[in-house]
């Protein structure tokens, strides 16, 4: 049992802002007030108290980012932490399973999702992120270029579709339905790729646009709790925001009362306007208008750090693009009839004029869309460390800090981007909102991202008054937000003073569909598909009893 | 038990057909893993027969008491286990290393150079209608690999043997040489200068290429990149051919870069032949617990990779270790003269299903159950698609899990944090 007593709780969801109140966690959960008597107490007097953070996009275990690993000792080399009461850490932007537990619990971040993963590795998938302490994690299986999935959306069968949705989530023990570059990566293993939603995927005659928006009936017919969650096509391109914009109006046929019926994740690397790389300039004006106006679509933002990063995709035509750009080596994987994969070193220079404009972009988006329909990415580790959240958050708040940044860098970016002449500067309740709000309601994880009676026991306590801040102090946020005074994992304390201090092992969430559902309209496709497979059926997928603390959660 | 995945080579087939004395589909080194062999019989410290219990706490004492201990082995054991062990290497300051330093891990280091584009064996049973085998042997080493993934197996858009262009590229008329459309013989040592002939070839630099390399005459090395260039997707697999003649890792960094150039016209990817079932799963499971998947050293309370110190036989060469934990190998076997010199001067402690010739110079030797057979658990394929292996019959043998866990515990114990 713990009570936090006198903190200034922001807790938008519950329209708490600002408010001096005490908080107490009793069993993992958040209580009405109790006994206090034996119980201990943490005096967070003129501080911010907020739900932990939530990363819904962040390529933190499985085949691709322990390949990047494998293939980059260099970055092993940055010692976070030696070993002794807990794990040693090591890693730079690409960190090992330990580090990532320690470095979100270590900003106050307590739930993070793994966003791509081939059904077929799943195994990998889970043992990763069981090898992950403290947080909480779920996983999202790769739809966008399965073979069935081509079939029944080219045949507009959305039963069919339906189950096999559902029979994949329970086998891989996904949370829910992860598009990459829909038709593109199985154009790839052609050498081609798709060039907009209405190019038709070869061998299938299907298009983009239909995958999309048969995915989208599956979902919001399944009732899933996370609906599609989709890297568009083109991405990385210049002039790619069209195709974005496009993909984002799909939506416009559904409607969701919940939550939204898209999430378009990491636009930054899909708003570019221009023809090529010497007029690459910013769309985000465009797209945070299209999202502002629209109540069923969210995205991330996907921000890049200027820095190292590793880029890892699913979409492997880009990841050759950027191979051949970059001139950096290259790690591909094709993947059955599932997806594939490709992995790209990459740096993002400031005195680079496309990477001050991509890092501009991001800023836009983050400041121009509403904070209820974007939360805060870097699409670890494809646009950097996901460490860097906090400095994100303090450009958000604060414009005399962005003016700083932005004298780093290339003189291009002003030009391309509109990002000097915004003037905004979101709040606290804001940031706060992009970090925990946004992401939990995106995520329909309706006991995260708030503190209301019930809610899962992940507090944080940041040395920030927020009563009594200015945007211009810009050092104190920073500081604040990279050094949270305590995080709690369902009630453990694990950091204190920005220390690790306590080990936790969370939950790993699945969504259980099958409910409405039955695979015997399947079962013909899947034996003769499994014909073709290198893994029997039966052999196929993970069992709730290999993973370290499943829950399952019920669709509808 | 029907779909049994077996427990052998690289190529874990899933297939299996376990009755509890004999399987079905099993090929020759797969029917030899199933079948009954000699066992050890008990735990034993220094010959003497003692509980489990007790040789693992021997055994955390002998590693406890080191100044650096060598971890090594790994590759046939589950990645349960293998994560306890770089742990378990992690808290005692020690080295872990497994089977790929001897084996693949020039593939790593050229990985670490130039990436590899590669995919799963899936992509050759689908859609390769062209299939290379270099310096391997799949017919002898991956018997079932042909039938399987890439030969004569009918896949989605591939329908089997008479759509394949079937190359094999070694030093002498192996086994699988009979199954090629084409054979090409080259000299020994000479892979290195006949990828760059290729990639000239292709790349539009014919004029460069002498009228013969490495035994291959120009004719015939324009012919072999006009098949390659022409498959409409392309798998090379290679072996042990590339990583351990002349130029190891060079090798291997040279064919992934005649891969990139391929696919800058077409589609082709790059699968080593990795050996044991979970040789894989060795380097994968270090990767994400210590940030590397061979040669990592832990002295210093953190990890460390060094190819050149801190693999298990340079450590053993420079007596940079003072005493072994070897689980599922046998390097006393396979390991230089000298390597093994410096195991039978040190304390070494073995966890194995059967007797081998380490167990002769192990002080404390622990028994284990077989892995895929006896205990379950997730190994990764060559292509590193992972696999639950089953327990198909029981056994009063501990799995190396199970012993692991109560040695790590131990060693915790004994250094009192």
């Amino acid at each position: 049992m713990l009570h936090i007593k006198n903190g200034i709780v922001i807790d938008p969801k519950n329209g708490i802002i600002g408010e001096k109140m005490d908080i107490f966690i009793k069993d993992g959960k958040i209580v009405e007030e109790v006994e206090v008597n034996g119980c201990k107490t943490i005096d967070a007097n003129g501080k911010l108290v907020v739900a932990g953070g939530i990363d819904l996009h962040a390529h933190i275990a499985g085949g691709k980012i322990n390949t990047g690993r494998a293939m980059r000792p260099e970055e092993m080399r940055h010692v976070r932490q030696k070993t002794g009461k807990f794990r040693a850490a090591v890693g730079r932007t690409l960190l090992t399973s330990p580090a990532i537990g320690y470095e979100y619990a270590k900003m106050g971040y307590t739930t993070a999702i793994e966003p791509a993963t081939p059904s077929i590795y799943v195994i990998h998938t889970h043992e990763e992120l069981d090898s992950i302490p403290i947080i909480d994690k779920a996983t999202l299986p790769l739809f966008g270029n399965w073979h069935p999935v081509l079939r029944y959306s080219a045949d507009k069968d959305i039963e069919k579709l339906k189950s096999f949705v559902a029979w994949v989530l329970e086998r891989t023990k996904g949370y829910g339905v992860k598009l990459v570059n829909p038709g593109g990566v199985e154009a790839w293993m052609y050498g081609g790729n798709v060039k907009s939603i209405d190019d038709t995927v070869p061998g299938f005659g299907v298009t983009p646009r239909e995958i999309i928006t048969s995915l989208i009936a599956a979902v919001e017919e399944l009732k899933l709790p996370h609906s599609v969650h989709i890297h568009c096509n083109n991405l990385g391109m210049p002039g790619n925001y069209e195709t974005t914009m496009e993909t984002i109006k799909l939506a416009k046929g559904f409607e969701n009362e919940r939550r939204q019926v898209l999430h378009v994740t990491h636009v930054q690397f899909n708003a570019y306007t221009g023809s090529s790389w010497r007029d690459i300039g910013s769309g985000a004006e465009h797209i945070a208008k299209l999202i502002n106006s629209m109540d069923n679509v969210t995205i991330d933002m996907g921000q890049p750090i200027f820095g190292y990063a590793t880029t890892m995709t699913a979409d492997c035509p880009w990841q050759f693009e950027l191979h051949k750009i970059a001139k950096a080596k290259w790690c591909n994987r094709d993947i059955e009839l599932e997806t594939g994969a490709g992995i790209v070193p990459y740096v993002y220079r400031p005195k680079n004029p496309v990477n001050s404009v991509q890092w501009a972009v991001g800023l836009e988006l983050g400041l121009l869309v509403d904070s209820e329909k974007i939360a805060v990415s870097t699409d670890y580790p494809n646009g950097g460390p996901f460490t860097s959240y906090p400095y994100i958050v303090t450009l958000l708040m604060s414009r005399k800090f962005r003016e700083e940044e932005m004298k780093k860098a290339h003189p291009y970016m002003e030009k391309a981007t509109s990002l000097s002449s915004i003037d905004k500067e979101k709040s606290l309740e804001e940031v706060i909102t992009m970090t925990r709000v946004t992401p939990a309601k995106v995520l329909g994880m309706e006991n995260k991202g708030h503190l209301g009676v019930g809610a899962d026991g992940d507090v944080v306590i940041y040395d920030i008054d927020p009563l009594n801040y200015s945007s211009n102090d810009w050092q104190t946020i920073l500081k604040a937000f990279e050094n949270p005074l305590y995080t709690i994992k369902s009630g453990e304390i694990v950091v204190k003073d920005g220390e690790l201090v306590g080990e936790t092992w969370g939950r790993t969430f699945w969504v259980d569909a099958r409910a409405d559902t039955t695979t015997e309209i399947i079962e013909a496709d899947l034996e003769e598909y499994f014909n073709y497979y290198t893994v029997k059926c039966c052999n196929y997928g993970v069992k709730e009893a290999w993973l370290r603390n499943p829950v399952r959660i019920t669709a509808g | 038990m029907r779909n049994a995945v077996c427990t052998f080579c690289g190529n874990v087939c899933d297939d299996i057909e376990f009755d509890g004395v004999t399987g079905k589909n099993l090929c020759p080194i797969g029917e030899a893993k199933f079948a009954a062999k000699r066992r050890i019989e008990a735990p034993m410290v220094r010959g003497r027969r003692v509980s489990y219990e007790e040789a693992i706490e021997k055994a955390a004492e002998v590693l406890v008491n080191a100044k650096r201990p060598l971890l090594y082995g790994w590759a046939s054991t589950v990645n349960e286990a293998i994560r306890l062990g770089v742990i378990l290497a992690e808290k005692l300051g020690g080295v872990y290393d497994q089977c790929s330093s001897v084996c693949h891990a020039p593939s790593t280091l050229a990985m670490i150079e130039e990436g590899i584009p590669g995919g799963t064996l899936g992509q050759a049973k689908n859609r390769a209608d062209v299939v290379v085998f270099w310096g391997c042997n799949p017919v002898e080493a991956h018997p079932r690999h042909p039938s399987r993934y890439s030969v004569m197996t009918k896949g989605f858009l591939t329908k089997g043997r008479q759509h394949r262009h079937v190359i094999v590229v070694d030093v002498r008329k192996t086994a699988t040489a009979y199954l090629a459309t084409e054979f090409y013989q080259i000299k020994p040592g000479y892979d290195y200068a006949v990828f760059t002939a290729l990639r000239s070839i292709i790349n539009g630099h014919e004029k460069a290429v002498p009228e013969e390399v490495g035994g291959i005459s120009k004719k015939k090395l324009k012919e072999l990149a006009d098949i390659l260039i022409n498959g409409k997707y392309g798998v090379i697999f290679y072996g042990l051919g590339l990583t351990h003649s002349r130029g190891q890792d060079r090798n291997v960094e040279n064919i992934v870069k005649l891969v990139q150039t391929l696919n800058r016209h077409t589609r082709y990817i790059l699968q080593p032949m990795r050996g044991h079932f979970n040789v894989v799963g060795a380097g994968e499971v270090a990767a994400w617990e210590a940030g590397y998947e061979y040669a990592i050293d832990f002295s210093r309370g953190y990890s460390r990779f060094l190819p050149s110190e801190f693999t298990a036989v340079e450590v053993l060469v420079r007596r940079d270790c003072d005493a072994a934990l070897i689980v599922a190998s046998d390097p006393a076997a396979h390991f230089p003269k000298e390597a093994v010199k410096r195991l039978a001067e040190i304390p070494v402690i073995q966890i194995d299903p059967h007797p081998n010739v380490t167990t002769l110079l192990a002080d404390i030797v622990i028994p284990s159950a077989l892995v895929g057979i006896e205990a379950e658990g997730t190994v990764y394929r060559m292509d590193g698609i992972p696999l639950r292996v089953k327990k198909l019959k029981d056994t009063g043998y501990w799995s190396d899990y199970e012993i692991l866990k109560l040695m790590l515990d131990k060693v915790i114990q004994l250094k009192g944090e």
